[in-house]
């Protein structure tokens, strides 16, 4: 199983932000769709950064003022990125290993999704499942 | 009076008889809180999808999931119609019509192209058509492959094909004793293939196969089984991938691979050479306008910074002169006549089963889908269960809140009255455990678990040229 399986079912969205909009926005886009991560993009979905709420947390303990930070300013810029074919199964493993939660998925360069550590053990969950399923349906209905 | 009740049940369309539609209306029927109607339509006018059509003929076993199946469609409120098409003879106005919801399930119904030259010359074909041949699916069975070709190509190492590779590789004997449409045993009795290639463009760890799968290639009564050794050894990335993962079954399907690489060859008449780190650049022309052999590239693996082994061409390149090719490098949905399409990934534009407006990009109400058209093809025939379980959870969710399709006519005889308007001779239930019988009979007289019916011809002769009109 791979990337694309995950992001083939999200329906087609991606939530974006640019690094010149400012952190207030960018957690109006968060609280609204419910989500832990933004990825910040340039012209043409390249993407730059990605920001998350625990960026946004640790800024907001040193500065009260944290509202009018622009993006910019407290998104990550060391992007690990995803492809669509890659296996669920080791980019699993490095998100664990590496406390990654979020990832950004790009194609030729231009963002497409992206994926959570949480969609990654919810796919895993139903591959499991699905295969204990069949195993068993294999077992009880043969032979009958 | 509120809908899923007795009084006035939930009524659901099904397009698509494979696993992922059986498990929606598994779902929806076994509920206690729930009366639900499903109607399951499918093109074609037997029922089970891929486990008939794609499911290999010498692995009976798997197909034993149908029982589960039949169990469903069992229930007092689930009706089939076969043969009948979303399209071409009900559309989806019609459904909205006579359901408060629909359910697409209709599967990943084509190839992923190679995207390389000569792919389209005569003799190089998709290994799904051929898989759909063997197996007597009424669009294919009418397919030609050029069986006196000695060598072949199968590009790929999933299960597809393996399966394709294993047929391929089998003695008329074997094939004989399998329900495989009767055509396609006559073909390949007559076969001349003596050499098989699988291709894999990345490392035995990464290879899809499973340990029982490449074991079964490594027991072929009439073919040897060839592995390049210098191909199956672990490298430092794919060992570094495996001792993390602790992945046993795939530390295991690179040992056995590595016995086969020691084995000397018994001298069984066909060979199978499975074959790792080589992507096919270009299908090649044997100057007669036909396959005459395929140019691969050597690729060595390297890791991506998220840690996904990924194939790297190094420019290394060699030709196998094979005169047959079968592509098996992934598969697609094809969009439906009605229905939003998310090209990118090849699926019913969906978010979790629920059907998407293009525009806005939320959900139709009353529109959902499962199973392959809506994840893409992966897993297992049970990994659409769990599949099936989140399309049906948000639809039960959306009965709750109301949003659901308003039909003007949710009378289960009005959908029925279609039907026969449209496509008198459709097939039920109670028509396919028929036929299912005479299968299985015409079967039992030649030591077969059945002999398939491979036209509607056929099929509408054998229940007695019937019309419903």
């Amino acid at each position: 199983m791979n990337i694309a399986s995950i992001l083939a079912t999200k329906g087609d969205k991606v939530f974006t932000i640019r690094a010149e909009q400012s952190i207030r926005e960018a957690l109006v886009v968060l609280a609204q769709h419910n989500i832990g991560a933004l990825v910040v993009v340039e012209t043409g979905m390249r993407p730059i950064g990605i920001l998350s709420e625990r960026d946004v947390v640790r800024a907001a303990v040193k500065n009260e003022a944290v509202f009018a930070l622009l993006v910019s300013q407290l998104m990550t810029r060391d992007l690990v990125l995803g492809a669509p074919g890659d296996d669920l199964g080791a980019v699993g493993q490095t998100m664990v290993q590496r406390r990654i939660r979020h990832l950004p998925v790009v194609d030729g360069g231009k963002l497409v999704g992206m994926i959570s550590i949480g969609d990654i053990v919810k796919a895993q969950r139903d591959q499991y499942q699905g295969e204990v399923d069949t195993l068993q349906t294999i077992v009880m209905e043969h032979g009958h | 009076m509120a809908l899923g009740t007795a009084e006035r049940p939930l009524r659901v369309a099904v397009v698509g008889a494979g696993p992922a539609g059986f498990y929606v209306a598994e779902h929806l029927l076994r509920r206690a809180d729930l009366v639900a109607d499903v109607d399951m339509f499918d093109r074609l006018p037997t029922p089970y999808g891929l486990v008939r059509a794609g499911v290999a003929p010498d692995h009976q076993k798997i197909k034993a999931v149908t029982a589960a199946f039949d169990k469903v469609a069992a229930h007092p409120r689930f009706r089939f119609f076969g043969g009948v098409e979303l399209g071409k003879d009900l559309s989806v106005a019609d459904l909205r019509a006579h359901y408060h919801q629909i359910v697409y399930t209709t599967g990943a119904q084509t190839d992923r192209r190679m995207g390389i030259p000569g792919e389209d010359l005569p003799g190089s074909h998709p290994a799904t058509e051929f898989v759909a041949w063997y197996n007597g699916h009424p669009d294919y069975r009418d397919c030609q492959f050029d069986l006196t070709q000695e060598r072949v190509a199968v590009v790929g190492v999933g299960n597809v094909a393996v399966d394709v590779a294993r047929i391929l590789c089998r003695t008329p004997e074997e094939l004989a004793k399998t329900d495989i449409a009767d055509y396609a045993l006559e073909a390949l009795r007559h076969s001349r293939v003596r050499e098989v290639y699988l291709l894999g463009r990345r490392g035995a760890a990464q290879a899809a196969f499973t340990n029982p799968e490449i074991k079964e290639l490594g027991e072929l009564e009439a073919a040897d089984i060839v592995v390049v050794p210098a191909e199956v050894e672990l490298d430092p990335l794919s060992r570094d991938a495996l001792e993390k993962s602790g992945d046993r079954a795939g530390a295991k399907k690179v040992e056995i691979l590595q016995s086969y690489a020691r084995r000397p060859p018994a001298g069984k008449p066909r060979r199978l050479l499975v074959r790792f780190l080589v992507s096919p650049v270009a299908v090649l022309d044997n100057a007669a306008g036909a396959v005459g052999g395929i140019r691969l590239v050597r690729n060595r693996l390297v890791a991506s910074a998220i840690g996904a082994i990924q194939a790297q061409p190094t420019g290394d390149v060699e030709e196998l002169p094979v005169g047959l090719v079968f592509r098996s490098v992934g598969y697609r949905g094809v969009p439906l006549p009605g229905v939003p399409f998310d090209d990118k990934w090849g699926v019913v534009l969906n978010e979790r089963g629920r059907v998407l407006d293009p525009d806005t990009k939320q959900p139709l109400p009353g529109e959902y889908t499962a199973g392959w058209i809506k994840r893409g093809p992966s897993g297992v025939i049970g990994t659409n269960k769990p599949d099936a379980a989140e399309t049906v959870a948000g639809m039960l969710e959306d009965v709750t809140a109301g949003q659901t399709l308003e039909p003007s006519e949710p009378d289960p005889a009005a959908a029925e009255w279609l039907v026969r308007q449209r496509q008198p001779s459709y097939i039920s239930y109670a028509d396919w455990l028929r036929l299912n019988e005479l299968e299985v009979a015409r079967g039992r007289a030649q030591g077969r678990p059945r002999v398939k019916f491979t036209r509607l011809d056929e099929v509408l002769t054998a229940l007695g040229n019937r019309s419903r009109g």
